[in-house]
């Protein structure tokens, strides 16, 4: 029973190199090294040590084989067939619901929406991610309480956020156009102006995610070197410049981390949008339908799984594409950055 | 150099700290006044007294016990799973030498870009064969360990076990289980608890898969809140007042940990 003890003892020292390496010595009963185990327990430990790491990551590949990989594959599967919500699989079609898809309007629509939500909620948000990992940065009182505090957005689920914010940006009684009214503007029509709904709802994003971002950034910040930032300083580099010239390109894996997972994310928004409005379904005219919401509305309001699955695949290849004119584009701003 | 900040920094984030604050009070707000109070020009900026009315309309217009039953299941059992499983492939993945083992981490590396929400279809197809739509299966063994969960303890077990503390575990003869229960899980608690709130999190505010598998009847947190204001007419004290009770186990979870998710943000960041 002594190793159920030491090991953690060893750990609770702070992990002390010194202390581990003296710890089999010191641990080991006295006993154990007498009497040779025997060949049965040999090979049983053998079978262990050869079968027990697969055993451990079993569980995992199994998994992500059965809802990752395979519902992948076989949305391709589906997307060549008719197949109801209801009567299920019907006739190979070949490419017929990609045709369909493509020649809709509404997919064109919901793209053109994806993109432009996810281009105002991405380019601000890493700005002002940035720059609040900047003041973050900087030698604060009660540093970890700042900290806490731009996290609570991250608390709020999409869903109550969609809620809050489809009422502050409410046509009538809004919050935000009674401000607008008060300083002599007209009020938006946030619901139904498609400009105006977009920004109301990547507002949404932008609130829930720029502190966890800034987080992300600031821990990056925290491993530049301060003797950079003084001789920068002695070369006679302000604060803004020695966080254009320094900062930003020692912090370019962190920043391309962030852009290429909100990426990811941005572009199958979902939540937001579609409880923006009472009817889910993106506005009257769709003005903020998004491609996960037509796939949604495809699949369990049209009840066509086939032609759902087709969006959902080139949903997939959009993603990627787009991910990667991203990290393209961000490499290039990042090295004339650093050249600079 | 003198880095001391001024009174520029604090003042801006001061007003970013506001700005982080005011949807969530303007969420009591209104839900705290009765709905007759809203529609005046200059809305009120204290706090009114119906609150409690507003909830308890809302928990009688929903199932909205039943809703945080259920939240509160689902989010336990899949964290809990999603720890213990991370847990036990991150050790093997840090610590275990076995023939294949850089190729199938350089897998479930890449399996992180991999958007699964995209396999819905049939994912729900398979669901509906198995008979777990409407059921909390259908949200918990989707969930049950991901790549990210076993990456995330992979990095963090690399540097916390020293390998000649499992090496003096089996030479004492304790068998490859027993090893990563006494040497590796005590280490991983830290990283564990991490892992733990942040999947508690991300199941909890999960919103696109319940709402394709669960019924009004047996609802999430999250489609109890779709279930307030759907209608024509939207009766925002009743629909903001259950968004506020909605935020309460999240908030009462942040005030307790949130120094833990700082640093996992932070951690992540770094080795990720």
């Amino acid at each position: 029973m002594t190793l159920d003890s030491s090991p953690v003892k060893v750990l609770g020292g702070g992990g002390d190199p010194t202390g581990a390496t003296a710890s089999p010595a010191g641990v080991r009963p006295p006993d154990a090294a007498r009497r040779p185990p025997s060949a049965w327990r040999r090979r049983v430990s053998r079978w262990d040590a050869t079968f027990s790491p697969y055993l451990y990551v079993c569980p995992f590949f199994v998994l992500f084989a059965l809802v990752g990989v395979f519902p992948l594959i076989y949305t391709a599967y589906v997307s060549v067939h008719e197949w109801g919500l209801l009567g299920g699989k019907g006739d190979f079609i070949g490419l017929d619901n990609y045709a369909r898809v493509v020649e809709d309007r509404y997919f064109w629509n919901a793209l053109r929406n994806t993109l432009s939500i996810f281009v105002l909620s991405s380019v601000p948000q890493v700005i002002i991610a940035l720059v609040l990992a900047g003041l973050l940065d900087a030698q604060l009182r009660f540093s970890s309480l700042w900290r806490m505090s731009v996290l609570i957005p991250f608390v709020v689920a999409p869903a109550a956020v969609a809620l809050i914010f489809g009422n502050v940006f409410g046509d009538r009684y809004g919050l935000v156009n009674e401000m607008l009214v008060a300083i002599g503007f007209d009020p938006i029509r946030w619901h139904v102006n498609t400009a105006a709904s977009h920004v109301a709802i990547a507002s949404m994003v932008n609130w829930r995610w720029t502190g966890y971002n800034a987080l992300i950034f600031l821990a990056a910040m925290q491993a530049v070197p301060r003797e950079l930032y003084e001789s920068a300083a002695l070369d006679g580099a302000g604060r803004v410049r020695q966080f254009l010239s320094v900062t930003l390109p020692l912090i370019r894996p962190t920043l391309l981390f962030v852009i290429i997972t909100s990426t990811i994310g941005g572009l199958q928004i979902f939540a937001e949008p579609r409880l923006f409005d009472t009817q889910g379904l993106g506005g009257s005219d769709r003005q903020y339908q998004t491609l996960t919401m037509y796939l949604w509305e495809l699949g369990w309001r049209v009840r066509d799984l086939g032609m759902a699955s087709a969006v959902a695949w080139l949903l997939f290849l959009i993603i990627i594409v787009v991910a990667l004119v991203n990290l393209a584009v961000s490499r290039r701003v990042g090295t004339l950055g650093g050249r600079r | 150099m003198n880095r001391r900040p001024g009174f520029l920094v604090y003042g801006l984030l001061v007003a970013f700290v506001l700005g982080s604050c005011a949807p969530l009070y303007w969420s009591f707000l209104v839900g705290s006044h009765s709905r007759d109070v809203l529609t005046k020009r200059v809305p009120p900026l204290l706090p009114g007294g119906h609150f409690f009315d507003n909830a308890q309309r809302a928990f009688d217009a929903v199932p909205f016990w039943k809703a945080l039953g259920n939240s509160l299941l689902v989010s336990t059992t899949v964290a809990t799973s999603v720890v213990f499983f991370s847990t036990l492939a991150g050790y093997a993945f840090a610590k275990l030498a076995f023939r294949g083992r850089t190729p199938l981490l350089v897998f479930v590396v890449a399996t992180l870009a991999v958007p699964t929400q995209l396999g819905v279809i049939p994912l729900f197809i398979v669901m509906a064969k198995l008979g777990w739509v409407g059921s909390m299966w259908a949200l918990i063994v989707p969930g049950m360990v991901t790549a990210f969960g076993v990456f995330f303890m992979r990095q963090y077990l690399l540097d916390a076990v020293p390998d000649e503390l499992i090496e003096a575990a089996r030479v004492d003869g304790c068998s490859m289980l027993r090893t990563f229960f006494t040497v590796a899980v005590p280490a991983a608690r830290p990283a564990a608890a991490i892992l733990w709130l942040f999947t508690f999190m991300a199941t909890w505010t999960d919103f696109f898969w319940p709402l394709i598998v669960l019924p009004a009847s047996n609802p999430t947190v999250q489609i109890a809140l779709q279930q307030l204001q759907s209608g024509y007419y939207v009766d925002y004290s009743l629909v903001l007042a259950g968004a506020a009770v909605s935020t309460v186990p999240l908030l009462i979870l942040f005030v307790l940990t949130g120094r833990q998710l700082v640093a996992g943000i932070m951690q992540g960041a770094v080795k990720g």
